[in-house]
């Protein structure tokens, strides 16, 4: 028998997910201080607005369904399946206000693509977009990659319970210190300290490459929140080509990686324990591979003979494999050179990697290395019970932090997981092809979608159709989330429905 | 000495005959059909975006066309002329490039670009005066008083 939620159901939601709005209201300051500083009128009156219309909706909730009830496991996962429903909405506003989007439905798109740190983007003429809607356009990767729940963890919610349900909803399940809250301040502690130094080295950078000291500080602080949380915005239309500086591609290249590994294992290495980065199951499988993707794309970039000279295949061919995937998306190709000029091997060998993505509890999305690395344990631990004597007692080890025996659990759990993320991947391609678009470039953008990558092959566009541009939503936030919180949602909807 | 003039005078007037006549090509076609082009001298005309990237004696210019910019590495006397680059704030200055188009150029770290050879400004930009949108205002202050009296009200209530 299914139940009906409870009116303290839809209470305790509400009281915790008007809290969430009020943390991304918080946010907007920033924007509007950025505003000040350039006097941008206009668009600090966006984001005016965009707060007042956020604190009205955090404060009607908090005050309406005011509670001292923790959460439960299924309150939990509603209110994080909710709060990033409810952040791209209000999110989207100050965005929509720019009229740099042609319909509040792209502007929505773009807010899911920053908070889901995915980076694909519908904006029009970003080259004269003003400072304080490009700071919000990079800050919200920034918030999303750390988590939304997380930044009200940090500042409004004091129950520990109630905390960790949420925590595991936003699909991290690992705590790096024994107190979920204090996880939550160490996540912002190291996301802060490598935005100054970031900051500093893309800012340099960017100095010597040329730019005026205050747009290269600018554009090193709004690249650094991109590329660490794995989004792949960036303050040009152009991406990373823009700025044509070899020494910006490689700083990128160390902020995405450091984003794509584990906070645990930033944890361990900040604790001196240095030696974890080359035994974590997670880093070993990451290396595998991206040297098997970069094999596949470099036997089909030779193909091609596209990029003859190694320094060119460097920053071509592996610079969009690293990019691709840590789940970043930045390029210094053009989304239509990838269709155009890449033969279909290497986009085989780049997808296959945009799929895959980067560690588990770090800012980005896809399958991710623990999964894949468990699956490849399992199935090495079922060819040795198939190769070694009946009586034989087979046992499999892997490496995480501490040493697991590889339990059945543990590989069902990520098979699950994987097949999943296959079957997202899949819905998105079919979806495009339904639209009229070639399997490859479906494909790739359905990937791109739901692994929250960014990379595109020029589908994107403003004028896709709408059908494709909610399906895309639908495959970031899903995605982003790791299923179960979603589920959870629409299991409560039907029991909404059908529930007694 | 006088033919020797003449002959420069004529071979510089005909290069910004052609540069100023000649058809551009959009950054579209430069970038779909990049295998086409590479190598060959193309003109190509748009706005300059962002800033002027300043290395050594050349520069990097990135101008847009359409919905994508093209980056142009240019000796940077050439661009004395250009005063406006296209931001929040100003509209940037056209400008017609000449120059070699590379598909992947292999100076340049195989970056899609133009070795300009010769640049002109051939519409000026201009600072973009930013006035207060009226109704964006109106709009602050209405929800201004919403917001305060929800506020209030939920004091009461709670009283």
């Amino acid at each position: 028998m299914i139940l009906k939620p409870r009116l303290e159901d839809v209470q305790v939601i509400g009281y915790y997910l008007g809290k969430i709005i009020m943390g991304i209201a918080l946010a907007m300051l920033v924007p509007i201080g950025i505003g000040l500083a350039f006097a941008e009128t206009n668009p600090v009156l966006d984001f005016v607005i965009a707060i007042e219309i956020t604190l009205l909706v955090g404060l009607l909730l908090t005050k309406l369904c005011f509670t001292t009830k923790d959460l439960n496991w299924m309150q939990g996962m509603i209110v994080v399946s909710l709060s990033w429903l409810a952040a791209m909405l209000l999110g989207a506003i100050p965005l929509a206000l720019s009229l740099h989007w042609n319909s509040y439905l792209d502007a929505c798109f773009d807010a899911m693509s920053g908070f889901a740190t995915t980076g694909l983007t519908l904006i029009q003429d970003l080259d004269h977009l003003s400072y304080t809607h490009n700071i919000w356009r990079h800050l919200i990767m920034f918030i999303g990659g750390q988590g939304i729940v997380i930044v009200a963890l940090s500042f409004f919610v004091k129950s520990y319970s109630g905390a960790f349900r949420m925590y595991v909803g936003e699909a991290r399940d690992e705590r790096i210190l024994p107190n979920v809250i204090y996880t939550a301040r160490f996540l912002w502690l190291v996301s802060i300290v490598y935005l100054i130094l970031g900051t500093l080295a893309l800012g340099s950078t960017s100095l010597f490459g040329g730019m005026r000291p205050a747009h290269a500080f600018f554009h090193g602080a709004c690249i650094f929140m991109a590329a660490f949380d794995t989004g792949g915005f960036a303050p040009q239309s152009q991406n990373i080509l823009f700025y044509h500086n070899f020494s910006l591609e490689a700083v990128t290249m160390v902020i995405m990686i450091l984003g794509a590994l584990n906070f645990k294992l930033h944890y361990q290495v900040w604790s001196g324990h240095r030696k974890e980065i080359i035994k974590n199951i997670e880093t070993l499988t990451f290396l595998v591979t991206v040297m098997l993707s970069f094999l596949v794309i470099g036997i089909g970039l030779n193909q091609s003979g596209l990029y003859p000279q190694a320094l060119v295949f460097f920053r071509k061919g592996f610079y969009q494999l690293i990019s691709g995937h840590t789940g970043t998306g930045y390029q210094t190709i053009y989304a239509s050179q990838l269709v155009n000029e890449w033969s279909p091997l290497s986009l085989v060998g780049l997808m296959s990697a945009m799929a895959l993505g980067g560690a588990v509890s770090s800012t980005t999305g896809a399958i991710k290395m623990l999964r894949v690395g468990v699956i490849f344990k399992a199935f090495l631990e079922d060819i040795k019970r198939i190769i070694l004597p009946e009586r034989a007692v087979v046992v499999q080890k892997l490496h995480h932090i501490k040493d697991v025996f590889l339990e059945d659990k543990l590989a069902r759990s990520a098979l699950l997981i994987t097949l999943a993320y296959l079957a997202l991947y899949g819905f998105g391609a079919i979806m495009g092809m339904f639209m009229g678009y070639p399997l490859l470039d479906s494909l790739f953008e359905s990937i791109s979608a739901a692994a929250n990558v960014g990379l595109s092959c020029g589908l994107t566009q403003a004028d896709m159709p709408t059908l494709l541009k909610i399906t895309y939503i639908f495959q970031m936030w899903v995605g982003r989330l790791e299923f179960m919180s979603v589920f959870t949602l629409i299991g409560v909807f039907v029991a909404a429905v059908k529930g007694r | 000495m006088r033919i020797k003039f003449l002959v420069l005078t004529l071979a510089l007037c005909t290069l910004s005959f052609t540069l100023v006549f000649a058809q551009s090509v959009s950054s579209e076609d430069l970038i779909k059909n990049a295998w086409e082009y590479d190598g060959k001298t193309v003109v190509y005309e748009g706005e300059v975006i962002g800033d002027i990237m300043r290395r050594k004696e050349f520069a990097w210019v990135n101008v847009k066309e359409g919905k994508s910019a093209i980056g142009i590495w240019v000796p940077h006397a050439l661009l004395q002329d250009v005063a406006y680059s296209g931001s929040y704030k100003s509209k940037g200055d056209t400008v017609k490039v000449r120059g070699i188009f590379h598909r992947a150029c292999p100076e340049h770290g195989g970056d899609l670009d133009i070795h300009a050879e010769a640049l002109s400004v051939t519409s000026r930009g201009r600072t973009v005066t930013e006035r207060m949108n009226l109704d964006k205002r109106n709009t602050a202050v209405m929800l201004l008083g919403a917001l305060c009296l929800v506020w209030i009200s939920s004091l009461f209530i709670r009283k």
